[in-house]
């Protein structure tokens, strides 16, 4: 086989491609545990001084200057007016006087790093996002932008109280949970768009390098501080948005908000940071 | 010259994309003209030098406002490049570039970086039309000037 060949037949059994040898295909089987493993020391090795829960920071864990400008935004983060929002969001009732905490397990207090899980009735993932509207629309209320300021509140605040916990991503005993998985994976190591990126080209490939003055962040970790106040953005936003931002930086077309594709998504990536605290809702440049 | 810093036995760990011995990802020399102090080389680099037109001259400043325009090349996003502000650290320098690389293998590395090194982060320019043939050679010109 010459290089260009064995190339694309490893791609092509990265992505699950049927395109080589059957025999070869079966070399790659999804064992989560190994992946969440290797993914985590991969990170740990190339950044040999910070610690495991270090990660959480994203581009403020990267170097000494970084890091004391994060602690200096701790001390009046900007997202506190959304925490408080979300707060008060959280705790207000719905027209028929259930609130969201009649949705969630423990009344939504301290589960965060439980999301997204795998719904074995619906047979697909379910992330924090799609439960906070489906509780909406279970109790009689219009769904809210996945993309805007009241889901990045109630994010928020629910992030806050699961702060310290570790994230906790379940895979259950079921094909389709670990095909979900297998999907999530292949989806962020897939190349996209005109720009020919994929997640991994920036945040496995370069994280701590800079693309213009901005610190790319490591993957490890990524979604353990959603939802984020970004400076660029002037502003909150959720999982959804930075995927989608993600996409359209790149020049690809991006999906909506909560297709499968980005639940899978969330769910790999949130279940290769497993054991590192939740650190939402975080703020970065 | 260093392409790429990436670890590759690190990333196929968690990876088949990254696991090909073939993708050789480090260390990728190209070769210097080895012959370059033969005097009948001199003399054609002199020569070359000397017919460097006007033309090319405006297509290497026209290669230059693509290379640092954030929507056509948008080098500066990994490279640093003398005169550019805010360089990313993604890419090498790009610096001494003529003394490294023919025409024809710049040509190459902006149309499409993949077919040399399949893991490079570098957008192939000419295989996804996010820069015209024309506008790739302006590039290069420019590129040559460094």
């Amino acid at each position: 086989m010459t290089p260009r060949l064995a190339i694309r037949a490893a791609m092509a059994l990265a992505l699950g491609v049927p395109a080589f040898a059957p025999a070869a295909h079966a070399a790659e089987t999804i064992d989560p545990v190994a992946d969440k493993a290797a993914f985590q020391k991969f990170f740990t090795d190339k950044f040999p001084k910070l610690k495991r829960e270090d990660f959480v920071n994203g581009p403020y864990s990267m170097n000494e200057d970084l890091h004391k400008q994060w602690q200096e935004k701790e001390e009046f983060p900007p997202y506190e007016f959304s925490l408080e929002d979300g707060k008060q969001m959280f705790t207000t009732p719905f027209k028929n006087g259930k609130t969201y905490a009649d949705c969630f397990p423990n009344q939504g207090i301290g589960i965060r790093q439980n999301y997204p899980y795998f719904d074995e009735k619906e047979g697909k993932v379910v992330t924090l996002e799609l439960a906070l509207n489906r509780c909406r629309e279970a109790n009689g209320e219009a769904p809210i932008s996945y993309v805007k300021d009241e889901m990045a509140a109630l994010t928020a605040y629910m992030a806050f109280t699961s702060r310290g916990k570790p994230m906790d991503i379940k895979i259950p005993n079921d094909p389709r949970a670990l095909e979900a998985y297998r999907l999530g994976k292949e989806y962020f190591y897939t190349r996209r768009g005109q720009l020919n990126f994929s997640c991994a080209t920036c945040h496995v490939q370069s994280p701590g390098e800079r693309i213009r003055a901005e610190v790319l962040a490591p993957a490890l970790g990524i979604l353990n501080a959603m939802p984020i106040y970004r400076s660029e953005w002037s502003g909150m936003g959720t999982t959804s948005r930075r995927f989608i931002t993600c996409n359209s930086q790149t020049r690809a077309v991006p999906l909506n908000p909560q297709d499968d594709e980005y639940r899978n998504l969330e769910y790999y990536l949130s279940y290769v940071s497993n054991g590192l605290p939740i650190s939402g809702p975080g703020a970065r440049p | 010259m260093l392409i790429s810093t990436l670890p590759a036995d690190g990333l196929c760990a968690f990876h088949l994309l990254y696991c090909d011995p073939t993708i050789e990802i480090k260390a990728r020399e190209t070769p210097l003209i080895v012959n370059v102090f033969k005097p009948a080389l001199v003399l054609a680099l002199l020569a070359g030098a000397a017919m460097a037109t006007p033309a090319r001259a405006q297509s290497a400043a026209e290669g230059r406002t693509i290379a640092f325009d954030r929507g056509k090349g948008n080098c500066l996003t990994c490279h640093a490049i003398k005169g550019g502000d805010l360089p990313g650290t993604i890419g090498p320098e790009l610096t001494g570039l003529k003394a490294r690389y023919s025409r024809d293998e710049l040509i190459a590395i902006v149309t499409d970086e993949t077919k040399r090194n399949p893991l490079t982060v570098m957008p192939p320019f000419g295989r996804n039309r996010i820069l015209s043939e024309q506008e790739i050679n302006a590039v290069v010109d420019f590129l040559q000037t460094l």
